[in-house]
């Protein structure tokens, strides 16, 4: 019943609660991305395995100017990888990996600019990926150079809709070669695409497709996830040894963990939950601010009717409540519109961006607290003061 | 005076309500002492400024004097007379003016948005009354003024007399101890306001106790007690029955 005033004015009350509509909308959206990067990020730290860590020259996010540096260093030959295999005690797999984009052909179609990685026999138990069908290719085809490839769902649906693969040979670079294997199915992980993947033996890649020597990165398994720190260790003085360097100098290599992606992901997402944060609890001040002004004009609107209230029998109370439901009411209508647009937004980017947005179960909560907190917070003064109106006074109003 | 004093609804004893306006103090009641009994039908009457107003005021329990001792019924709402000040809290009075008081207003002061009903229901809500009672509660005391029809027209669809009746509706919704009536015919035409009048006197008839407060002679001589205020104090306090003896 003291709701109906809401409905005279009901633009002046969407208006008012444009604030906190921003305030929710910019919150749930960002909510919505970070859960969304964050279960698929999971997904991608299991999946590379947390006993998995990459030697190249470069520590991975030194930023520019340790990229810069690291371009000075010698270049990491695809060999140390067996280096590693044969001397380490705690590395259960190792493999190079060198990588090129190049163009795919199978008859008419093609593919342009498709990721082609290198590597060698262990890179399946190394990442920990399955083969659906054929096979992975054996220490043989690598030696002899053959020219086998493996690929991943989307270069399969893209050239082979409706036949086998597995037998089939397309060119890359224009040369021919015959799909052994096909990935299974493994879904987008972050801002990678697993199923566009293609690998061949890293010296058949370093004959055909390799011209110039840009050199490798050594992905390396532990025996055990708990014996990840040994493995490093040791891989770390293996590689001081293999490229000859001096007690007294530096690295000129890296070694490369998951962890540093988890610390650069955490700071990041730590960064866009700062950024929401603040700009939501900017736009719900600002909000409020609008629903304690609406609040205090419909106070001195209605003071007559107060003063009828009170003449029949309304305490302070019941005048108080009525007010402050009526700003939460304001404020709910702001929550609900902010929430739905974040939910249209969490939508949006799921279906047309890589991005995986998922709209987090605890909205409602989120929403209800929001209501609770800047509804009572803003309302608390107008409704004050609404209670404590002198009867005579506001009847004479 | 004194008569059986279970009868006796209100009592005021030496009231004094004064207002500081700056350096200037203004008694607007000036020691009055006043007893009210059951199923009177009194007029309060008094040019502007008398005092009538902050008398009725203090009456309905809007307003709480600054001297002297009030009780209603055999509760005491204030007693300021030497060192125990004893007053009641809004809550009380509140109560008081929800159970006890039935307001009719000159300008009737219905919720303009609301329905006839839902103005009649008003005091129920407050009253804590569930839902289906104060439904059947409210219709009831629309039938009584005669507007059942007019349950779910707003106050903007109602005649002035029919608002008037509405207000009155609501008035006794609560079955209230005393109908306080300010001005109820200032804004109505002198048909409507006769028609208002007997229904007035018909509810007194009832057994209701009514105060009346007005500066027509015409609405007061409906009254069996007639009270003049005149710079708040008691000016005079005639009975009908004693102008007849």
């Amino acid at each position: 019943m003291s709701l109906y005033a809401l409905w005279g004015h009901k633009l002046r009350a969407v208006l008012t609660t444009l604030g906190i509509t921003i305030g929710v909308f910019t919150v749930g959206s960002v909510t919505a991305i970070i859960e969304g990067l964050n279960a698929s990020f999971a997904d991608q730290i299991s999946n590379l395995g947390s006993d998995v860590f990459y030697v190249s020259r470069h520590a991975w996010f030194s930023g520019y100017d340790g990229w810069l540096k690291s371009q000075k260093y010698k270049i990491i030959d695809v060999n140390t990888a067996e280096y590693i295999y044969d001397n380490a005690e705690y590395v259960e797999a190792t493999s190079p990996m060198i990588r090129r984009r190049a163009n795919l052909k199978y008859k008419e179609k093609s593919m342009e600019g498709i990721e082609i990685t290198g590597v060698n026999h262990m890179m399946p138990i190394i990442e920990g990926t399955e083969i659906s069908e054929g096979r992975f290719f054996s220490p043989f085809d690598v030696r002899h150079r053959k020219n086998v490839v493996v690929i991943g769902e989307n270069v399969r649906k893209e050239f082979f809709p409706n036949t086998a693969a597995v037998g089939e040979k397309i060119s890359i670079k224009g040369h021919k070669f015959l799909i052994i294997g096909l990935f299974e199915k493994k879904g987008k992980m972050l801002f990678n695409d697993l199923d566009s993947r293609v690998q061949i033996p890293y010296l058949t890649f370093k004959k055909l497709i390799e011209r110039d020597n840009r050199g490798a990165t050594i992905a390396v398994k532990s025996i055990h996830p708990d014996l990840l720190a040994e493995a490093e260790d040791e891989v770390h003085n293996l590689m001081r040894i293999n490229r000859g360097l001096h007690p007294t100098e530096d690295d000129d290599f890296a070694i490369n963990q998951m962890n540093t992606l988890m610390d650069l992901y955490n700071q990041m997402t730590g960064f866009l939950w700062a950024v929401a944060i603040g700009i939501g609890s900017i736009s719900l001040v600002v909000g409020g601010i609008g629903v304690m002004n609406i609040m205090l004009v419909s106070v001195a609107e209605r003071t007559r009717e107060i003063g009828i209230r009170k003449s029949i029998g309304a305490t302070r109370q019941k005048i108080l409540f009525q007010f402050l439901i009526e700003s939460m009411v304001v404020c709910s209508i702001g929550v609900i519109t902010g929430l739905l647009l974040a939910t249209a937004t969490a939508l949006l980017i799921q279906n047309f961006t890589p991005l995986a947005a998922k709209v987090p179960a605890n909205w409602g909560i989120l929403g209800a607290g929001v209501v609770l907190i800047v509804g009572v917070i803003f309302g608390m003064w107008p409704a004050n003061r609404a209670a404590k109106l002198d009867p005579i006074d506001a009847l004479r109003y | 005076m004194t008569v059986d004093s279970n009868n006796v609804l209100i009592n005021f004893n030496d009231i004094y309500r004064t207002y500081y306006m700056g350096a200037e103090v203004i008694n607007a009641l000036n020691g009055v002492s006043l007893e009210i009994r059951k199923n009177e039908y009194i007029s309060i009457m008094g040019p502007s400024g008398s005092g009538k107003s902050t008398l009725m005021n203090i009456i309905g329990c809007l307003d709480t004097p600054t001297a002297g001792v009030y009780q209603f019924e055999s509760q005491v709402v204030c007693d300021l007379t030497g060192d125990s000040i004893v007053k009641m809290n809004d809550n009380e009075l509140a109560k008081i003016r929800n159970k006890k008081i039935g307001f009719v207003f000159q300008t009737f002061n219905l919720l303009p948005r609301a329905t006839a009903l839902q103005n009649v229901e008003l005091p129920l809500i407050y009253a804590g009354i569930p839902k289906s009672e104060r439904r059947e509660k409210a219709m009831y005391s629309l039938e009584k003024v005669g507007l059942l029809d007019r349950a779910t027209h707003k106050p903007s669809e109602l005649s002035g007399g029919q608002r008037q009746r509405v207000a009155i509706a609501r008035a006794l919704v609560n079955s209230p101890s005393i109908i306080l009536a300010d001005e109820p015919t200032g804004n109505l035409d002198s048909e409507t306001s006769k028609e208002i009048m007997e229904f007035l006197d018909e509810l007194h008839s009832q057994n209701n106790t009514v105060i009346l407060v007005t500066h027509e002679p015409d609405i007061a001589k409906h009254a069996a007690r007639v009270i003049q205020i005149l710079d708040g104090k008691i000016d005079s306090d005639i009975r009908k029955a004693d102008l007849v003896n």
